[in-house]
This record gives C-alpha cells, sequence and structure tokens, in this order.
C-alpha cells in the first residue's frame, strides 16, 4: 500500500493537445480517490499515466515515495480495473485471477490459497471453472475486482468499472467496492462520470475540466462550497440553478425577486454588476408547507409553474424565468461543457412530494437564501464561498475516514484468526 | 419469413451449390471414364474405371506425378509455416505496437500482393540459374513467400485487433513483460487466427503454377499444378485427358477435406472475422 | 482555479524526465516492433524489389539466354520494340477485355450469392459456405481443365448438351477462335473467383445493420429502393475493396490461358506474352521490358482505385 503524488503531470499528444495539463495531486495512504469530470476531461488519461499505460509528458509520479515515470505498468505493482473489465476469455476464472500471481511464479498452494480467500470475498466460489464469456455482468464484474484484490497491490485503479452495468447493479457493486476497499484499507484512484459514484464512494473528490484540476475535496465540501461555476453546476442531481443577479446594496435582484445577502456575501459581491446566483433545487420549497419559524431567514416569491414532476417520496417543479442574453449565453456554453442537455433558463425546485401546487398556475415558493452562492459570470469564481468551512468538512471526512479504516481492519483480522473470510455484499 | 420465401432461398441454395459443386463433379466423373469412354460426349462414365488413377500411382505416369505430389506437399508445408511465424510476429507489432513503420509495412505487403508474378519470375529465373536456386525446393520456398506473406500479415493483423487492447494493458498492469502478454494472453487468443490464416495461405502456395513451371525443370523440384499443365507435351501418343482428372482429383482431395474441416474459419479469415470467445 | 483545500504538496525540486525523452516502455515498444516485423518486412522487399529493380535493369539490355556474349546496352529500345508490336498491344486488349468481364460479372454474381447466402437458413447455411469455398480452393489449373474438358470437342459433354442452341453443334469447336476461346477462359475465371468475391460482399452486408433495412421498410421503401438507397452505399467499402483485388487479380491471368489454350487464336494475356518471351524463347531483355510494362499497369490500376475511387483500404481492412 502507498501513497500516489502528482505533481505537475502533463501530458500532449503529438498535436500538441495537452489532455493533463499541469495536474498535482497528492493521494494518501488508504485513501479512495475519485476523478470525475465530463468526457475528455482527461481523467482516463490521468488514471492510465498512473498505472503506466499512457506515457508523461512531464512532471513526476510518485507511488509510494518511488519516482516510477519510467516504470513499465508490472514494475510499479498496481491492479487495476477496466471498464469492460478485460478477462481473458481463454482462461477460467480460477486462472483469470490467478493470473497475477502465475507471472509472478507464485507456488501453486499458495495461489489457491489467494484465488479461494478472494472468491469468497466476491462470493465466486461456484463460477472459478467457468469461462468469462458465461458470466452475467455482475459476475464478470467481479472477476476483475477478483484479479484486482488477488495481489498484494500498491494500489486500485478504477477505469469507470461500473459503467457497463444496468442501474440496480450498479448501486449494488457500488457498495460493495466501497465495503472492499474499506476493509482492505487499500488506497484507490476510480475514474467515473457518474457523479452519484462520484459522491458515494470518495473520501475525496478531484473534480477536472479540460485537463485542469478544478477542485479536490470531500463530496461533501464540492456540494456546498463549490470553488466554481463548472463544479457548482457539475456536483448535485437534479443540477444547480444558476439565475441572473444584480446587487442592490445587501440585496440581490433576480428574477424569483429579492434575496437578502448576509454582510459578509453582501461585500463579496460589492462592485460587481452583472451575477450569477447559484441556488440548488432543494433550498426552494411550496411557500404553504414552510414553518412559520423558518420563514423569516429566506424570501418568498410567486412563479408561474411550468411543468412537475412527482416522483412518490418527492417532486420538482419546473420554473421558467427570464435572462439577459448574455447570461443566456453563458449558460448554454456551461450545460454544453458538463455534457448535459438542461435548459438552464428554468429553474428546477424541488418541493415537499405532499404539494398540491400545480403546472400552468401561479403559486407561492419560498427560498432559504442562507445557502446560494453568487458566482462572478465572467471568470465563473464562486464570489461566497466559505473556504475556512470547506476544509472543515474536508478535514471532517478525512478523520471519518481514518476511524473507519481502522476499525474494518480490526475486525478483519479477527475473521481471519477464526478461519473465516468475512463475505462482503 | 412465410412458405414461399423460404422455399426460394433454399432452391437458391440448392443452385449455389450446385454451380459450386458441378465442375468438380465433371473431373472427377471423368477420372474415371476408361480411354475408351473419354470421348463418349456424356457426362457420366459408361462404367467406372480405375484405370487412370492406376496410372498416375503405380503405372507409366506415376514417375511424374508421385514425385511432384510430394514436392507440392513438402514446398507448400514448409513455405506456409515460414510464412505463418514471420506474419505472425509481423503481425502482432502492427496491431499491438506503436513503431514509426508501420504503415511502411502495410503498404510494402499491399504493393507486394499485388505484384505480377510474371514481373518477379523473369529476374528470379535468370538469378536461380546464377546461384544454383533453380530446381530445387528453397528455389520455389522463397518465391511462394512473396505469395503467402502479404495475405498472412494481412489476416492475422486483422484476427490481432479483434482482441481488446485492454487485454494486453490488463497483463501488463498484472505483471507481465511484453513477451509474457504476448505468450500467455494473445498468443492463446490469436491461435485460430494464426491457424486459419495458415489454411489460407496454404490454399495459396497450393495454387501456384507461374513459379512453378518457369523456376523448375525436372521433378526435383516440380509441383502437381506445374507437372498438370505440362503433361500434355509429356507423352503424345497416349490422351492425357484421363490422367490428368485423375490427378486433379487427388490434388483437389486436401483442400476438399481442408475446407469441409473448417470452412467457418476459412470464412472468418477471408472476410476479417472476429474471434468470439 | 486550482484549488485543493488539503494542505498544498511539499515543493520539491522537479526531477521530471528532459523533454523529447522516449520512456522505457516506448523506447522498448519501437525496438520490439522492428524487431517482430522486420524480418517478414525484409523478406517481403527481397523477393520483390530486388527482383523488379533486377527486371528494370535488364529491360535496357538486347539479351538473349542463349547469346550472352551478344548482350549489349541499348537503352529503352525494348520498350520501343514492344510498344511498336501489335502482338503487345493484342496481349493487352485481351487482358483488359478478360478483366472488364469477368469483373463486371463477378460482382454481379457475387452480390447475388451473398445475398443468397444472407438470407439462406440456418440448417443449409453450412453446406452453401462449404461449397461456396471450393472453387475458391480449387487449383485454378484443375478448374481450368475441367472447363477445358468440358467444352472439348472430343472429351467434353457441352456440345452434346447444348446441341439445341443455335451455333452449337457436335463438331463446335470453342478453342478454334479468338471469341469462344475468351467465352470459355472467363467462364473458368467466374466460376474460380466469383465465390471469393462474394464472401467478401457477405461480410460487407453483415455490416449494414438490420434496423436499417427495417427503417426503410417502415418509411416505405421497396426491396430494390432498400437496395440502392440502403445496402449498397452502406457497403460501398466493401464493394471498392472485392473490386479493387479481382481487377488487379484478373489483370494478371495466367494459369487459365496457358492451359486452355496456350495463347492461340490471339489469345495471349500481357503475362502470357512475358513467360514466353522468357522463360520459353529465354529473350531476357525484351521479357523483363514486358514484366515491368505489366508491372507499371498494375500499379497504375491500384492507384486510378486508392485515388480515383478513394478506396480507403484501412477503413475497409478495420484499421484505424
Amino acid at each position: 500500500m502507498a501513497s500516489i503524488e502528482m505533481k505537475n503531470i502533463v501530458k500532449q499528444y503529438g498535436d500538441g493537445f495537452p489532455a493533463v495539463n499541469d495536474v498535482s495531486l497528492d493521494i494518501a495512504d488508504g485513501e479512495f480517490m475519485i476523478l470525475v469530470g465530463p468526457s475528455g476531461c482527461g481523467k482516463s488519461t490521468l488514471l492510465r499515466m498512473i498505472v503506466g499505460l499512457e506515457d508523461i509528458t512531464s512532471g513526476d509520479m510518485v507511488i509510494g515515495g518511488k519516482r516510477v515515470n519510467d516504470l513499465a505498468p508490472r514494475d510499479r505493482n498496481l491492479s487495476m480495473v477496466f471498464q469492460n473489465y478485460a478477462l481473458y476469455p481463454h482462461m477460467t476464472v480460477f486462472e483469470n485471477i490467478a493470473f497475477p500471481l502465475r507471472l509472478a511464479k507464485m507456488p501453486d498452494d499458495e495461489v489457491r490459497r489467494r484465488v479461494t480467500e478472494a472468491s469468497d470475498v466476491l462470493e465466486l466460489k461456484e463460477h472459478l471453472e467457468r469461462k468469462p464469456a458465461n458470466l452475467s455482468g455482475g459476475q464478470r464484474q467481479r472477476v476483475a475486482m477478483g484479479r484486482a484484490i488477488v495481489r498484494q497491490a500498491e494500489a486500485f485503479l478504477f477505469d469507470e468499472p461500473l459503467s457497463n452495468l444496468d442501474a440496480k447493479l450498479r448501486g449494488q457493486m457500488r457498495t460493495e467496492i466501497s465495503r472492499l476497499q474499506r476493509r482492505l484499507g487499500i488506497t484507490t484512484v476510480y475514474v467515473t462520470h457518474d457523479q452519484t459514484e462520484a459522491m458515494t464512494l470518495g473520501d475525496r473528490v478531484c473534480v477536472l475540466r479540460k485537463g485542469k484540476i478544478q477542485q479536490v475535496a470531500s463530496p461533501r465540501e464540492l456540494y456546498e462550497q463549490p470553488v466554481n461555476l463548472f463544479v457548482a453546476g457539475f456536483i448535485g442531481s437534479p443540477p444547480m440553478n444558476f439565475l441572473p443577479a444584480t446587487p442592490e446594496g445587501d440585496r440581490l435582484k433576480t428574477p424569483f425577486g429579492d434575496i437578502v445577502l448576509d454582510e459578509k456575501r453582501a461585500a463579496a459581491v460589492a462592485g460587481h454588476e452583472l451575477l450569477l446566483v447559484g441556488i440548488r433545487p432543494e433550498y426552494f420549497e411550496d411557500a404553504s408547507l414552510v414553518d412559520e419559524a423558518k420563514r423569516p431567514v429566506g424570501s418568498t416569491f410567486r412563479a408561474r409553474v411550468d411543468v412537475t414532476e412527482w416522483l412518490g417520496d418527492s417532486q420538482y417543479a419546473y420554473i421558467p424565468y427570464d435572462a439577459p442574453d448574455s447570461i443566456k449565453a453563458q449558460l448554454r456554453d456551461l450545460s454544453k461543457e458538463l455534457d448535459s442537455e438542461e435548459l438552464r433558463t428554468q429553474a428546477i425546485v424541488s418541493i415537499d412530494a405532499t404539494s398540491r401546487i400545480r403546472e400552468g398556475r401561479d403559486a407561492e415558493f419560498w427560498l432559504d437564501s442562507r445557502k446560494v452562492h453568487v458566482f462572478d459570470p465572467e471568470s465563473g469564481d464562486n464570489l461566497t464561498r466559505d473556504a475556512e468551512a470547506g476544509a472543515e468538512l474536508t478535514r471532517l471526512a478525512t478523520e471519518d475516514r481514518l476511524e473507519h479504516a481502522q476499525e474494518a481492519q480490526g475486525r478483519d483480522s479477527d475473521a481471519r484468526g477464526g478461519a473465516t473470510a468475512v463475505s462482503v455484499g | 419469413m412465410t412458405g414461399r420465401k423460404k422455399a426460394i432461398w433454399i432452391v437458391g441454395g440448392v443452385l449455389i451449390v450446385f454451380y459450386c459443386l458441378f465442375p468438380i463433379a465433371w473431373i472427377v466423373s471423368l477420372s474415371f471414364k476408361s480411354p475408351s469412354d473419354l470421348n463418349n460426349g456424356s457426362f457420366l462414365p459408361s462404367a467406372l474405371s480405375w484405370e487412370n488413377y492406376e496410372l498416375i500411382l503405380t503405372g507409366g505416369a506415376s514417375g511424374l506425378f508421385l514425385p511432384a505430389l510430394r514436392n507440392s506437399f513438402g514446398i507448400c508445408l514448409i513455405a506456409t509455416a515460414i510464412s505463418c511465424l514471420l506474419a505472425m510476429f509481423a503481425a502482432y507489432a502492427i496491431a499491438r505496437l506503436d513503431f514509426p513503420g508501420k504503415k511502411l509495412i502495410l503498404s510494402t505487403a499491399l504493393v507486394v500482393a499485388i505484384f505480377p508474378i510474371i514481373s518477379i519470375v523473369t529476374p528470379l529465373f535468370n538469378l536461380w540459374r546464377n546461384i544454383g536456386l533453380y530446381d530445387t525446393w528453397p528455389g520455389l520456398i522463397i518465391p511462394y513467400l512473396s505469395l503467402t506473406l502479404p495475405i498472412s500479415i494481412w489476416t492475422m493483423s486483422a484476427f490481432f485487433r479483434e482482441i481488446p487492447w485492454e487485454m494486453e494493458q490488463a497483463a501488463q498492469v498484472d505483471g507481465a513483460t511484453s513477451w509474457q502478454a504476448f505468450r500467455r494472453v494473445i498468443v492463446p487468443l490469436a491461435a485460430p487466427g494464426v491457424f486459419t490464416t495458415a489454411i489460407i495461405a496454404f490454399f495459396i502456395a497450393w495454387n501456384d503454377f507461374l513459379y512453378g513451371i518457369s523456376l523448375t525443370s525436372t521433378s526435383a523440384a516440380r509441383p502437381v499444378p506445374a507437372a498438370l499443365g505440362l503433361f500434355s507435351g509429356e507423352s503424345q501418343f497416349v490422351e492425357p485427358t484421363g490422367s490428368i482428372a485423375a490427378a486433379a482429383v487427388i490434388v483437389t482431395i486436401p483442400v476438399v477435406v481442408l475446407v469441409l474441416l473448417f470452412q467457418r474459419r476459412i470464412v472468418a479469415g477471408l472476410t476479417n472475422g472476429a474471434v468470439k470467445g | 482555479m486550482t484549488t485543493t483545500t488539503l494542505p498544498p504538496t511539499k515543493k520539491t525540486d522537479p526531477v521530471s524526465a528532459p523533454d523529447g525523452k522516449v520512456s522505457d516502455r516506448s523506447r522498448g515498444e519501437r525496438k520490439l516492433g522492428w524487431m517482430l516485423a522486420g524480418p517478414a518486412f525484409f523478406v517481403m522487399l527481397a523477393v520483390t524489389a530486388y527482383p523488379i529493380a533486377q527486371a528494370t535493369y535488364e529491360s535496357l539490355f538486347s539479351y538473349r539466354l542463349t547469346d550472352p556474349g551478344n548482350r549489349e546496352f541499348i537503352g529503352l529500345s525494348n520498350y520501343g520494340v514492344i510498344l511498336s508490336d501489335p502482338l503487345w498491344w493484342q496481349s493487352l486488349w485481351v487482358t483488359v477485355l478478360i478483366t472488364l468481364i469477368t469483373v463486371a460479372v463477378e460482382l454481379v454474381l457475387g452480390f447475388g450469392l451473398a445475398m443468397v447466402m444472407a438470407k439462406a437458413l440456418s440448417s443449409i447455411r453450412p453446406v452453401v459456405r462449404a461449397a461456396i469455398l471450393i472453387p475458391y480452393a480449387v487449383i485454378t489449373v484443375v478448374s481450368a481443365f475441367a472447363w477445358q474438358f468440358a467444352f472439348d470437342i472430343n472429351s467434353g459433354f457441352v456440345n452434346s448438351w447444348f446441341a439445341w442452341l443455335p451455333g452449337v453443334a457436335a463438331d463446335t469447336d470453342w478453342f478454334g477462335d479468338f471469341g469462344t476461346s475468351i467465352f470459355v477462359i472467363c467462364l473458368a475465371e467466374i466460376w474460380k473467383t466469383t465465390p471469393f468475391i462474394s464472401l467478401l460482399l457477405l461480410a460487407g452486408l453483415a455490416q449494414v445493420p438490420e434496423v436499417l433495412q427495417e427503417a426503410a421498410k417502415v418509411d416505405g421503401a421497396s426491396w430494390w429502393q432498400r437496395l440502392w438507397k440502403v445496402t449498397l452505399p452502406n457497403m460501398k467499402a466493401a464493394i471498392m475493396v472485392a473490386l479493387l483485388f479481382r481487377t488487379l487479380d484478373a489483370f494478371r491471368i495466367f494459369d487459365s490461358i496457358f492451359v486452355m489454350t496456350a495463347g492461340a487464336n490471339g489469345t495471349e494475356s500481357v503475362s502470357f506474352l512475358a513467360y514466353r518471351q522468357t522463360i520459353s524463347r529465354l529473350e531476357i531483355g525484351l521479357g523483363s521490358a514486358v514484366s515491368v510494362l505489366l508491372f507499371l499497369a498494375v500499379m497504375l490500376i491500384a492507384a486510378l482505385f486508392v485515388k480515383g475511387f478513394k478506396v480507403d483500404l484501412g477503413a475497409a481492412r478495420g484499421e484505424k
């Protein structure tokens, strides 16, 4: 097990296009790091540079304190789960999992012991003699993971491992990967474009855009204290709403009425003419359902509801609004970059499932103004980000992780002592 | 599909089979005709006769035919083996590795494949006479490589490309050297492709006529097609038709056996088919 | 815009490799690439580049193998002799004629076979497939003999079978004049090579997704319209590759002519002419010049296809 340090990593292709541009990232020993971003952001390239399948143009890749830039993949002692699993079709499940050990010329009985152990953990015992072609998607995924865990690798690398599974199985495997990682306490780098995976799995998440790091932080910090428009728009589903706003004293004038800002935030936005205010859907509520006690911390406004979506446990309302052309263009560019098709000049509002707000009618909404963020539309910077609060969130997450890992490893060694392996999942 | 449509396609299939096998049936039938029967003007012999086979296998023409058969087998098998070995390494490099000159090798293979054989034969004829390769096995094996190598490289690189890239990378991440990844992952996956390529290469070498008649002069190295083609001139007093037919049937047997056993693979090979795991 | 909320990376001196340095893996790959592909490349070059260079050189000499003493450099005279000789133009005409006829017929017939095979029920498909491979695998010389014997005035059955056709009688000598000789030669060539074309076209056909056909059906296209507007445009690459390879192959025709007519009645192809000059008459100089001309013609056809028709060999072969 080892930490992974990247220093000013650059990947430039033959045509001079930098797929990865000056990335510096420290991944602590035992940490679960997510690389996330829209397609073409360089996340897979970065992962492949870690494992050694892609040459590094410049910068240093240090794994376990050793610079590995010029080492072949086999000399880096990392294990990787590929997007298509890359199972060897001519070998049985057993031989697939045993393959790294066979290459290391491990004695037969040791190979058998380790493969059996790994297949116990992954519930593959009955399938050991089958060929990959005869396995289901989930089983193939497990075999690929078996091949990764069977060896004492320095770190696990995952390249969008769940993207070929259906939604239900994806959720299940996600939990399994998480438990397995906690239990083995092994450094993990996980590439995904799926933000649910990013939010649920990662100790920290690294958001990439066009080969550059935007923000590295715990999922909570990313969600609550995004550093810019890109991160704010990328993290969260349904995505954050961006409304045009003009500051006036301690108030922001928006299509949905005035929003009152506290002193600190008012000071941060002072001097700007046109701003974007970012409001997550759940900061809204049907005004008629809001406690009297809560009402004063937000503002209420009336708007016409275009469409509502009732999902049983929650409900969304879509409220169109007008925006200046410059803002519209800006939002269109942003959604294009985020691979989303959202029409950004309507707000998505999360309201209580019991709300009786109806489509095509005016309704009164309330919005919690304490948590809104204000962005500079020119640079995209978050003007109201509370860096200290954010860092605190990430620090707490790190503490949690270390505690968890210790517990899990304690449990694991107990279980091994009792000669029965705990099954995961 | 409706019954009528079904019937149409079945009739179509039967017509194809008839089209493909009719000339073969004819030459088989011809080979069983006795000399007196030969010019009877009908498709079938009036009585089965083994006379022609006796003539080429044990009789007067065996001195011509049997050495030619041995030459054909020996030369074609050796040429196929060498060309498959060379093509296997080259195709692996082309399909899997990134190195300058890949395009050059592929274009060379293309040019060699469309090269008119006669343009090679003329200078080789001269050169082989000077260095003593004329009328020898190596004297045919070497030019046969020019026939078989390009198609072998193409077919095999197509097969090798079907093996997902990730497979080999996974092996490297699992701790394999490039050589180990090749031997333990690629070779088992590529073996069907190599085998298929070998069959196709063998067909091509087996089919050669021009090199055979140009670069040999005696039964020391003359392969069957050349022997057949020059047969008519050798015995002026006996009508050679029957013996030629019998010899033609015998040299067709190996290819028919190969086709029947490996038809699926051959089709896949000829059309860049996929390796299905 | 980069923000990390953990303590920043400890600053260490960059130990990056100097620019332009190739990593171990990449260098190893290059070396391995040439080590593996080199021998095949070298052999291909040796068996073709050397002979064609030699042929080009010898074509500049007046040189008879039986009379080596009178070898003499004569520049391009051999080419002059050939290009002013009607024999060359006759053989070129024969070659072009056979190429045009056989390739055209094979393409249409091959497409028909491919369609039948694509639709053939799975129960009879193996039989059809095996049958179709037989002509491909049979030796050209054997095929040529089979067709020659079938049309032969003595041993053949064609004359008695087709006596009802006008112009065919028991004493019709198919190899007695130019037209009928070419007809039989083309027949033999078409029989032997159509299956190969049909296999290539079948593979192209398989690349046209079935949903396109279904969509076109829903859109109201007839069978004929689907063929011309959906199927054929989508298998253009396969058709062009089949066309290119068959054209070049047909242009080099030799075996069938040697066996069936031995060049009689003006049925000599260019390959045959070159063969006769060199191997039979030992006119190395003249023969070499014919070889070089044939080589140039083949290259010209290939270039026309690749540039003129934009045949993308890479795409058709499944390359990047």
